[in-house]
C-alpha cells in the first residue's frame, strides 16, 4: 500500500469534495454512489439533535450502502414525485479541515446547498463530517454526515435531495 | 382602477343561498368539500377561533419532562406555551409563555431543566409552579405587587391521557376522556402494545409546506393513495425481500367527536411485532418473543391487533398517531390558509432494548420523515393540490369513496368523519356566501 503512506494534502481533499459536489449537482447519482465503500454510511441527524446517534435517536436520514443505493434508484426514477423533475442544486463546500492518517482521514467542512425548483428556492447550511479512505485510484467515502445549522426544516420542507 | 370589464360574480355570490362548505348528501351517496375551505383567509381565521381555541390540543408527552423542573416549549394552536414539571407538586404545568409584567417570553429555550423562569427584560422571576417569586425594586409599586395574582398564566385546561398531555384554551370544554371518546381505546392499543409505558425518542422532525393543513389530515389516513403515490417505497420493500402479496386491507372506524382510525394489515414489518427481511434473520426470535409476551398478557385477539394491525389515528382536530412501520406522533398547525407547520416525533416503548430501538428507528426512516422514501412525495402531492385549487374552474373536492358500503381502509369515510365535525364546529362561519 504505497498510496497509504503518502501524506494527504487539503487540496487533494478539496478536489475530491468538489468532484463529489459536481456529481450531485449534475444528478450523476450512479457515479456518485461509486464513491462510497460497501460498508459506508450516509447520515443526516435531526436539527435539534445534531449529535444524534441512529442507534437511539431519531435521525432525518440513516442510510447504509443498501439504502443509499435504494435512495439513488428512487431519485433516478420518475416516481420520486418530490424530485421529478429534479431540483437544480448547487453544493458549495468551504472551511475544509483534514485530520488523521492517510488510511483513515477525517474531514470537516462547511456547506451551503442551494435548491431551486418550480420558482422556489431553499438553502441548506451546515457542516459535513466525512471519513475517507485513500485507495490507489483516489479516495473512497466510508462515512458522510451532514449536520444542519438551521434550527428546523420549516423553510426547506424536506430533505428529498442528497446533501 | 377599472378594467372596463363588467363582472357579475359579486352579484351572483350575494344571490347565492348560504350553503355549507361540506356537502354531505347520503341520498346520492355524494360527499363534497368546497375548495374555499382550503384557500379562504376568512375560513382560516374562523378555524383559529372556532376550532383551535375550542378543542383539546396535544402539547407533548410526559416522558419529555420526567424530572422536576424539566420543560419543553413549543407553539400550540399558534401560541407559544411551555410545559414544565412542577418542582413542588410533580404535576405537569402548561403556561402561556409570556411575562405577566410586560409580555416578554419567560421560557426562551426549547427544552431543559430550570428551577426558575426569569424574564430577562425586567428580571421578574417565576418558579416551576408559575408562582411569582421575585420583582426587583418592588418598593416602587405604591399599591404593592400582588404575587398571587401575577403568577404565570396557566392555559385554561390541561389534562393528560396515558402520558399524552393535552391543553385547551376553552375553560368550558368537556373533560379530556369524554372528548377523546373512542380514540382512547386506540391510544390504549398503541401504549399497551409497547408494554404499557412509552416515551418520545430524542430528535424532532419540524418541517413546513405550502398547503392547507386539512389536506395533511386527509393524507395522514388515506389508504387510497398509498399504492399510486408511494410506488418507490413499495419497490424498495420488494428490493429488500418483502412479500407484497396480501397488500393493504382493513377497515375504517368512526371514533366519535371527529376522531377516526383506519386499521389494516400491510406488507411492511412492525417493530412490535411483525418480522420482515429489513429486521434481519437474527431479529426473528426476539420479535416472536415480543408477540408471545403480548399474547400472554392480553390474549390472542388483542395481541393480534397490537402486533399485526396498523393504525392511522386522527385525534381531532390535528393530532396524528400512526402506528405503522414505527409509531409516529405528529401535530399540524396552519400558519396561513396555504401553509402548515408539522412537528413529528417517534414514540417507542420506555427502556426498549437497544437492538429493538435501533431496528424501530431504522424502520421509521424507510417511509417516514422529511428524508424518508414516502413523506416528501406526500408533501409534493398536497402542494400540488393547493396549486391546483388556484387554477379555479373546479369548485369542489370529492370525498365520496366507499359511501354506501361498510367502509374499508382505502375508502374515505374517516375523512368524512373529520369533515362533518369540522363543519359542525365551524357552523355559520363555514358557508359558501361567507367564504367569498
Amino acid at each position: 500500500m504505497t498510496a497509504a503512506t503518502v501524506a494527504v494534502s487539503r487540496q487533494q481533499i478539496e478536489d475530491f469534495l468538489y468532484a463529489e459536489a459536481e456529481l450531485l449537482d449534475s444528478w450523476a447519482l450512479d457515479a456518485w454512489l461509486q464513491l462510497f465503500d460497501e460498508d459506508a454510511k450516509y447520515e443526516v441527524p435531526s436539527n435539534d439533535a445534531l449529535d444524534g446517534d441512529p442507534a437511539h435517536d431519531l435521525m432525518l436520514i440513516d442510510d447504509n450502502h443498501a439504502r443509499l443505493a435504494a435512495r439513488v434508484e428512487r431519485l433516478n426514477s420518475r416516481r420520486a414525485h418530490r424530485e421529478y423533475p429534479h431540483s437544480r442544486t448547487n453544493h458549495q463546500v468551504f472551511n475544509v479541515r483534514v485530520e488523521g492518517s492517510a488510511e483513515d482521514i477525517s474531514v470537516t467542512a462547511s456547506f451551503t446547498v442551494w435548491r431551486f425548483r418550480a420558482g422556489r428556492s431553499s438553502c441548506y447550511v451546515g457542516r459535513y463530517r466525512y471519513r475517507l479512505r485513500r485507495t490507489d485510484d483516489g479516495f473512497r467515502i466510508a462515512a458522510k454526515r451532514a449536520e444542519l445549522d438551521m434550527t428546523d426544516l420549516r423553510n426547506v420542507g424536506d430533505v428529498a435531495i442528497i446533501l | 382602477m377599472s378594467t372596463g370589464i363588467e363582472t357579475r360574480r359579486p352579484k351572483e355570490a350575494e344571490m347565492r343561498p348560504q350553503l355549507p362548505i361540506v356537502d354531505d348528501d347520503p341520498a346520492t351517496q355524494r360527499f363534497r368539500v368546497h375548495r374555499s375551505a382550503m384557500t379562504s383567509p376568512h375560513i382560516h381565521r374562523a378555524e383559529i377561533e372556532r376550532i383551535f381555541t375550542k378543542s383539546w390540543l396535544y402539547v407533548g408527552h410526559e416522558s419529555e419532562i420526567p424530572e422536576p423542573g424539566d420543560f419543553v416549549r413549543r407553539p400550540v394552536g399558534g401560541r407559544p406555551v411551555f410545559m414544565v414539571r412542577g418542582a413542588k407538586t410533580g404535576n405537569v404545568n402548561v403556561f402561556h409563555n409570556t411575562c405577566t409584567h410586560r409580555g416578554a417570553l419567560v421560557c426562551r429555550q426549547d427544552s431543559g431543566n430550570s428551577k426558575v423562569f426569569q424574564c430577562f427584560y425586567h428580571a421578574w422571576t417565576f418558579d416551576s409552579e408559575g408562582q411569582l417569586k421575585g420583582v426587583p425594586d418592588r418598593d416602587a409599586y405604591a399599591g404593592g405587587v400582588n404575587f398571587d395574582e401575577l403568577g404565570l398564566k396557566r392555559v385554561a385546561r390541561v389534562e393528560s391521557y396515558r402520558g399524552f398531555v393535552f391543553a385547551s384554551f376553552d375553560p368550558d370544554i368537556v373533560d379530556l376522556p369524554t372528548y377523546l371518546a373512542g380514540a382512547k381505546d386506540y391510544i390504549d392499543l398503541v401504549v399497551d402494545g409497547c408494554g404499557g409505558s412509552v416515551e418520545m425518542v430524542r430528535g424532532t422532525n419540524q418541517y413546513s409546506f405550502s398547503a392547507n393543513w386539512k389536506l395533511l389530515v386527509e393524507n395522514s389516513f388515506d389508504g387510497y393513495h398509498a399504492e399510486s403515490t408511494h410506488d418507490t417505497y413499495f419497490k424498495y420493500l420488494v428490493s429488500i425481500g418483502t412479500d407484497l402479496r396480501g397488500g393493504v386491507s382493513g377497515r375504517e372506524v368512526d371514533l366519535g367527536n371527529g376522531h377516526a382510525v383506519i386499521e389494516y394489515s400491510s406488507p411492511w414489518g412492525r417493530p412490535v411485532a411483525k418480522w420482515e427481511p429489513l429486521f434481519g434473520e437474527e431479529a426473528r426470535t426476539e420479535i416472536e418473543r415480543l408477540r408471545a409476551d403480548l399474547v400472554a398478557r392480553h390474549g390472542e385477539k388483542r395481541a393480534h391487533a397490537m402486533t399485526e394491525v396498523n393504525r392511522n389515528l386522527l385525534i381531532y382536530p390535528n393530532l396524528i398517531i400512526n402506528d405503522i412501520m414505527a409509531v409516529t406522533v405528529r401535530t399540524l398547525y396552519p400558519s396561513a390558509p396555504d401553509a402548515v407547520d408539522v412537528t413529528a416525533w417517534a414514540l417507542a416503548p420506555t427502556d426498549e432494548p437497544a437492538p429493538l430501538r435501533h431496528r424501530r428507528l431504522d424502520s421509521f426512516l424507510t417511509f417516514l420523515g422529511p428524508g424518508g422514501f414516502a413523506t416528501p412525495d406526500d408533501l409534493e402531492a398536497l402542494e400540488s393540490c393547493q396549486q391546483g385549487f388556484a387554477s379555479g374552474g373546479v369548485e369542489w373536492n370529492d370525498i365520496s369513496r366507499g359511501m354506501g358500503r361498510v367502509p374499508m381502509a382505502n375508502d374515505e369515510e374517516q375523512m368524512r368523519v373529520f369533515w362533518r365535525r369540522w363543519q359542525h364546529q365551524m357552523g355559520a362561519a363555514a358557508d359558501l356566501a361567507g367564504a367569498q
